[in-house]
């Protein structure tokens, strides 16, 4: 199949109620393809009044959905996976043109796991059982659990739909409705979706609304008509989020990225086979989706005894990263998502070097040729220097990987710990004890273990330290989306005897 | 002579003042962490909660600039100046609407910048 920069409507409305509608001041602004720096369409900026009108639709509905049977939101679930599948294509078009990643990752990766999630939440929901527990022979407490009633959800642009998905299947799953914030850089693909589900779902359960930070984000984090914030983005942001959240003592979950290590000990190479093949494409997944993930492997440890066999075959590997047009299927990393963050990448690199770091791959922007010359492409770069420069400290949100190298166990945990943040971490070995206790060590809330950048719907994800708090994925998620009632029971007919 | 830790472009410094009159009072909080993170917010100076957690680094444009006490650990041997650039953002930052984003541009101190530094902070 050929791919190309779907066609979009020239401009489009706010999901509210289960229609679009036009911002009520008729201001919209230019969302702009990454790829060749393009108007794509126009969205609404929208305003607190937008806002308002959304989160009063979620509570309007509130009361209706959160009555519905499992077996009724399964259903719909299966419906918007199945919905999302048949139009597998469009979306991962839309995903490319919008955010600049590589046709091949929305085709296998965005999308499909975008369907698994909706799948595996409608599955979850009918297998759960709550709890009844005999307390004494006269009383029994059930434990059932109840939606919390509206959530707001403030969701980043690298992995618009996906990320959508990792929010709203378990928000809808547990019975909530939603007000959903896009990111400004790429709202295509939550109003794809909510065009094609609009039928699904009763008006108001699901609702979406765009436009920038301070005008919309800000009136939306700090609704007092919402019962919890889920957000993914920065440190500054998110403790913005919480503050407001304090003034409504709402619940909130935080994902605010990380600065993960990749590990790799000497007997990886004890040997010349598929597993080493597996380890140095584990290390050069710095560059997948153009290193644009909250768990990047931006910093790569390798032990020193092998760093310099190991580290010639990652340069080699890097340097067979297929750059282009990200709607051919054989490129193999796209165009970083916005201007600014183009910027920013560059500025980090710049800092590298001054602080003697040794480029070792890459170490510039990529020029590329027509319509892509305008486009905003990064080389992947490999840095290397030690763990206290900055480089190695901030997490550069680009295909830019520091490396340095340890001696021993100690030595690699002690490097890997030395980080304000806990996302993810990567494991390489061959030994048996060192794949336990090395994750064990780790002060993160996901370790890849011979493996990296695997996002299955039935594993939990979320961060320690500044990465935040609260997880996605997995059944654990319904109750980041539920209160807890307890019914305490007495069959006994005798008063306590008090009064 | 006089050092800082801190500095802002000229076109930096007209979008800040342009959005002084828009907002009142601002602050710049340096992020981290992910998507728009690694850069700075320029945020009303009432809606953001500034502590001992946080390091104070100088002044710009008359605006206090601010960065975790943490983050500082790792950021302290470098000279960092707010610059601007066409852009989206995706954060609460107050020239997100204007289609533009300030980013950070550093640099090492150098030994006269550091000694000097050390004296008087």
């Amino acid at each position: 199949m050929n791919y190309s920069k779907p066609r979009f409507k020239e401009k489009y409305g706010n999901f509210i109620n289960g229609k679009f509608v036009a911002p009520e001041d008729g201001e919209y602004f230019e969302n702009h393809s990454p790829i060749d720096n393009k108007v794509l369409a126009k969205y609404p900026r929208s305003k607190e009044s937008d806002v308002k009108k959304a989160i009063a639709a979620a509570n309007n509905a509130k009361d209706a959905w959160g009555k519905t049977s499992a077996g009724e939101r399964a259903s719909i679930l299966m419906k918007i996976a199945d919905v999302i599948e048949e139009n597998l294509n469009e979306f991962a078009q839309m995903e490319t043109a919008d955010n600049g990643k590589a046709i091949r990752e929305t085709v296998n990766a965005d999308v499909p796991l975008a369907v698994d999630h909706f799948r595996y939440f409608a599955s979850v929901i009918r297998a759960e059982e709550g709890s009844a527990t005999e307390l004494n022979e006269n009383t029994v407490s059930l434990i059932i659990r109840e939606p919390l009633g509206v959530v707001a959800q403030i969701i980043p642009w690298n992995f618009p739909l996906l990320m959508l998905a990792w929010k709203v299947a378990p928000a809808l799953a547990s019975g909530n409705c939603i007000v959903l914030k896009p990111a400004e850089q790429t709202p295509a693909s939550a109003t794809f979706l909510a065009e094609k589900i609009a039928d699904l779902l009763p008006p108001g359960v699901f609702n979406v609304i765009h436009g920038f930070g301070p005008e919309a984000g800000k009136p939306l984090a700090s609704s007092g008509n919402v019962d919890k914030v889920a957000f993914t983005g920065e440190t500054t942001t998110g403790q913005l989020i919480m503050q407001y959240a304090s003034k409504n003592l709402n619940p909130v979950t935080m994902e605010l990225g990380g600065k993960s290590p990749n590990i790799f000990f000497n007997s990886i190479m004890d040997e010349d086979d598929d597993f080493l093949d597996k380890c140095i494409e584990g290390a050069v997944l710095f560059a997948f989706n153009q290193g644009e993930v909250c768990t990047a492997p931006s910093r790569l440890l390798i032990q020193e005894d092998i760093y310099d066999a190991f580290i010639e075959k990652v340069i080699a590997r890097t340097k067979a990263i297929k750059m282009g047009d990200p709607f051919d299927m054989s490129t193999m990393m796209g165009a970083q998502a916005s201007n600014d963050q183009f910027e920013k990448i560059l500025s980090y690199i710049d800092i590298g070097k001054e602080e003697g770091a040794e480029v070792l791959a890459g170490g510039a922007a990529q020029k590329l040729e027509g319509d892509l010359s305008n486009g905003f492409y990064v080389q992947p770069t490999i840095l290397k220097g030690h763990n206290k420069m900055r480089v190695f400290q901030e997490e550069i949100f680009g295909p830019v990987v520091a490396v340095c190298t340890f001696k021993d166990e100690a030595e690699a945990i002690e490097i890997a710990n030395d980080t304000l943040y806990g996302l993810g971490a990567g494991v390489w070995t061959r030994d048996a004890h060192q794949l336990y206790q090395i994750p064990r060590a780790i002060k993160a809330g996901r370790v890849w273990v011979n493996c990296y950048h695997d996002y299955p719907a039935h594993a939990p994800f979320g961060g320690y330290k500044k990465s935040g708090f609260g997880r996605e994925n997995h059944l654990m998620m319904l109750n980041h989306y539920r209160q807890t009632k307890n019914m305490l029971i007495s069959y006994d007919k005798k008063k306590l005897g008090f009064f | 002579m006089e050092f800082s830790r801190v500095a802002i472009t000229k076109e930096a410094a007209e979008v800040v003042e342009k959005l002084k009159q828009q907002h009142g009072e601002v602050i710049f909080h340096q992020s981290g962490g992910c998507c728009d993170g690694s850069s700075p917010m320029l945020l009303p100076k009432e809606d953001f909660y500034i502590d001992d957690n946080d390091i104070y680094l100088g002044e710009v444009s008359k605006v206090p600039f601010y960065m975790s006490h943490d983050q500082f650990e790792y950021w302290k041997h470098t000279h960092i100046t707010v610059a601007l650039t066409d852009g989206r953002g995706a954060s609460f930052s107050l020239e997100i609407p204007l289609g533009k984003r300030f980013i950070i541009k550093s640099r090492l101190l150098n030994e006269e910048e550091i000694a000097y530094l050390k004296e008087n902070e």
